[in-house]
Order: structure tokens, then sequence, then C-alpha cells
């Protein structure tokens, strides 16, 4: 399997060497030639503005729209908000998930937090510690999507559609490779 | 459910996001959105970019806190905010009012010419400017989150910031081929806490995100400083003094993701009009440089 990470912006360094621990292919994304003979990819945590504005100055808008037609995606955190239908923010998307996001829901850097989730989706090994970076909430999950992961409180920060995936926290910033795990089973 | 605030995974955690990305002095809300417009992963909000400071003089200090509100108003990529070196109480009113990150700066005039801020205190996260490994070490050790060279700041000339990326990287490749015996020596040597000389040799890189800074001005001087093995890149005065700013923050955002394809590189230098005229670093008096400063 031979998975490709979004290598425009942000934290992809992160990803790929979770990935490779785990024993699988991969491949840095800057160009629409990259997605050829992947099986999925990931969209990395950092800024989505940047990454929606490169995507576009380099024709990626339609290629990824296509490839997540057929193929796994997971964004987590701006990768999630560049998946969505709607960030109340004029800023290129893919639209690929029914997902609206509510982006730096929780504040700004200070406020930003590590916590404990439970995940049943997951299954074994105990609780799941998840790490929010100015992060986004999924604030609506419609049509084809489901809610993975709920807050307490009830807000959403995790979603799946088929084969796309959408986190608000940064399983690529810990140690445990559940979650790459999971989204290696959609990728299939 | 307890939520963590403030822990240094998340305060490193935001450099992370940062990285492959290009962070721009701004000095006006407008500033802000058009570097946010380019492609800017975050902006650095100042009342005087580097160049100014040189040529004003007089105490650099931080900026008008309500300058800096609107400017966190006007875009919704992180806004970091600078204090002098030691001064922890501008410290303290910009973690007050929300930044996303300090910069604990030579750029500003030093307030303590012995002690930089116990950033292990705060909140918010902190960068800090180095020349060489041990710079870099002592201050992680006292909480820095992320790092970035010093540079020349403001000169437009990225020999100093080519000089302080090799001094840092050079060292950490020699430290990965050393015995650990040598270690406890080598940290006396450049002054560094051990257990982060050990921490460094076990990564092969800093433990934290690194960063270009000083004297970046064109798209081949990103991708320069991107090449050599940094993980993104600050422009101060290189945007808001050059000719076209858009143009050129788009530019240089560019390349900074495509830093290693010399053909579209090629593409986005062209017709950037007049980049910052620049300071020639070799022949400036040693009193005029700002990277001696910080301890």
């Amino acid at each position: 399997m031979k998975i490709g990470v979004l290598a425009i912006q942000g934290d992809f360094a992160e990803h790929i060497a979770m990935l490779q621990r785990l024993g699988v292919e991969t491949a840095e994304v800057r160009l629409p030639r990259h997605l050829e003979g992947l099986d999925g990819l990931i969209i990395p945590g950092g800024e989505s503005t940047t990454i929606g504005k490169l995507a576009v100055d380099f024709g990626l808008l339609e290629p990824l729209r296509e490839f997540g037609q057929t193929r796994a995606i997971w964004g987590t955190c701006a990768g999630a908000i560049f998946l969505s239908k709607d960030a109340r923010r004029n800023q290129p998307l893919l639209g690929l998930m029914d997902i609206t996001v509510q982006r730096n829901a929780f504040g700004r850097q200070v406020d930003s937090f590590e916590a404990d989730l439970d995940i049943p989706e997951l299954g074994e090994g105990g609780p799941y510690h998840a790490v929010f970076i100015r992060a986004p909430i999924l604030e609506t999950v419609f049509g084809e999507a489901r809610p993975l992961v709920a807050l307490p409180d009830g807000r959403i920060v995790a979603a799946r559609q088929g084969k796309l995936l959408a986190t608000s926290f940064h399983p690529e910033l810990t140690a445990d490779t559940r979650f790459h795990r999971y989204f290696l089973t959609l990728a299939g | 459910m307890e939520q963590q605030t403030g822990t240094f995974a998340v305060k490193k955690g935001l450099a992370q996001m940062l990285k492959g990305g290009v962070i721009m002095d701004v000095v006006t809300p407008e500033h802000a959105k058009i570097a946010e417009d380019a492609g800017a992963c975050a902006v650095m909000a100042l009342e005087r970019v580097p160049a100014d400071i040189r040529a004003q003089g007089g105490v650099a200090r931080m900026s008008d806190p309500e300058l800096i509100l609107k400017i966190m108003d006007a875009v919704s990529i992180p806004v970091m905010a600078k204090c002098r070196i030691g001064h922890f109480v501008e410290a303290q009113i910009l973690e007050a009012i929300g930044v996303d990150y300090i910069d604990e700066s030579e750029v500003l005039t030093p307030a303590d010419e012995e002690h930089h801020i116990n950033k292990h205190l705060f909140k918010v996260p902190f960068v800090c400017g180095c020349r060489n490994l041990g710079e870099a070490l002592r201050r992680i050790g006292e909480g820095a989150a992320m790092i970035r060279t010093k540079g020349e700041a403001g000169t437009g000339d990225v020999v100093e910031a080519v000089r302080h990326a090799r001094a840092v990287l050079g060292e950490i490749r020699r430290l990965t081929t050393m015995a650990d015996e040598e270690l406890m020596h080598y940290a006396k040597e450049i002054g560094a806490p051990y257990e982060l000389v050990k921490e460094t040799k076990e990564l092969g890189r800093l433990p934290v995100v690194n960063f270009a800074a000083g004297g970046v001005a064109t798209p081949a001087d990103a991708a320069l400083m991107m090449q050599l093995g940094m993980d993104g890149v600050f422009v101060g005065s290189g945007i808001f003094k050059s000719g076209d700013p858009a143009k050129r923050a788009a530019a240089i955002v560019k390349a900074v993701t495509h830093y290693n394809d010399p053909a579209i590189l090629a593409e986005v230098s062209k017709n950037l009009g007049e980049p910052m005229v620049g300071r020639n670093v070799s022949t400036m008096p040693e009193i005029e440089k700002i990277a001696g400063r910080g301890w």
C-alpha cells in the first residue's frame, strides 16, 4: 500500500514518519502528478488558508476532488477544514465531506489543549490522548457523513464518510499509531 | 474530561503546524490581510519592520497592544508579536492580549543583558533566535518551543542566516557521530543543557521546529534556507520594503513549498519588481549588528 501526504504546508513530515513506522510506503504530494499510484492521501495539519491557496495555484483542487471519489482521504485539523463543505469564510475548500466546520473553535493558541477521549471505533488500547492546536470543530455532520468522536459537551471532533475521515485533533503529534492504522483499513 | 492547556506539546505543536510555511512581518491590519491572502502561515505584528528600526534607531520596544489586537482581528491565521530579551512583563502583556506566539527578539533593544525570560512560566509559546547549537539549546532549556536563526534582521542580506543555519545543522551532524561518553564534555563546551544535547543526538535534529530568519528577501533566498534543512522561513523587511509586496509575498510562499523544484522557483522569481534595497553585512560596522544580542 502506498499513502501520499499532501506536502504543501504543515506537519506532513510527522504523518510520513508515522506511516513509515507502520511499514507503509509514502510519497509527498505537491503537484497533481504526485497523486498517481496512491491508495490514499493524508492532508496534514497546518494553515488551511495557505494549503487552500496553493492547491488552487498549482491546479490541485479538481485532481484532489476526483481522488476522493474513489480513494481514501484523511484530513487532520487544517486537512479536516479543507475536506469540509463550509468553513464560514471565503477560502478554497474541497467540499468532499458532508461536514461544516468552525475554525479556531476553542479560541487562540493559549486555549490549545490535550485531552483523553474514548473512541470505541479504535478498539482496544484504552483512552485516546488527543492534541488540539487552535482546533476547529465539526459544527454540523449531515448527509452521508457520520460523527465518530465527540467531546463530553457534545461538540464533534471527528467524522467519517465512507473512505473519507476528518479529525479536529492531531494523531501525528502523538506516539499512538491507532488512528493511522484505522485510516489504513479505510485505504486498504 | 480533563483538558490540559499550555503544555509543551501544544506549544511545540503550533510550530509544527507552521512548518513548510512563511511567517511575515506586518505593521498594519492591511499588511496582515495581504500576507494572509498571499498564503502566509502566520504573521508577526509589529510597529516597525527591522529595516526601519535600524534606520530610525532609538530604543525598540514591544508594539502597542492596540495595534496587535487590530491585526489579530484582521486575519484568521496565527499572530505572533515580539518582546524584548529578558522583558518578562512585555511577555505577560502579550500573553494577556492573546497573541499566539511570542518572539523574544534581538531585533528589539534587550531589557536584560544576562538573562532571557523563563518561558516555562507562560501558557503562550515562545520562539527565540540562535546563532549556533549551544544558543538554541539554552533557549529551549528556558522553555522556547520554537527556534529560528538570528541572521541579520533588516538587511536583506541572507549571509548571516546561512551562517547560523549551517552552524546549527552542522553541529547537529557532528553530534550524531559522537560517542555517548563525549556528550557531557560537549554540553559543557557549548554551554547547553546535557539532557537536550542527548535528546538532539537521538533525534538527529533540534527537539523543536527550526525556522530561518534574518535577511531573507527573495524566493531563492527562502528556497536556499529550506534546502539547507530549515523547517520554514520568517520574512521581515523583505516583503513590505519591496516594490510589489503582494506579489513577492505569494512568490516566497510558493518557493518554500516547492523549494526543491528549480523550474517552479524560476517561474515564481519572474517579474517581482524591486527587492528591498538591502545592506551588505560584510561591510557593516560591528556596532550596528544585532545578532550578537542574546546570551
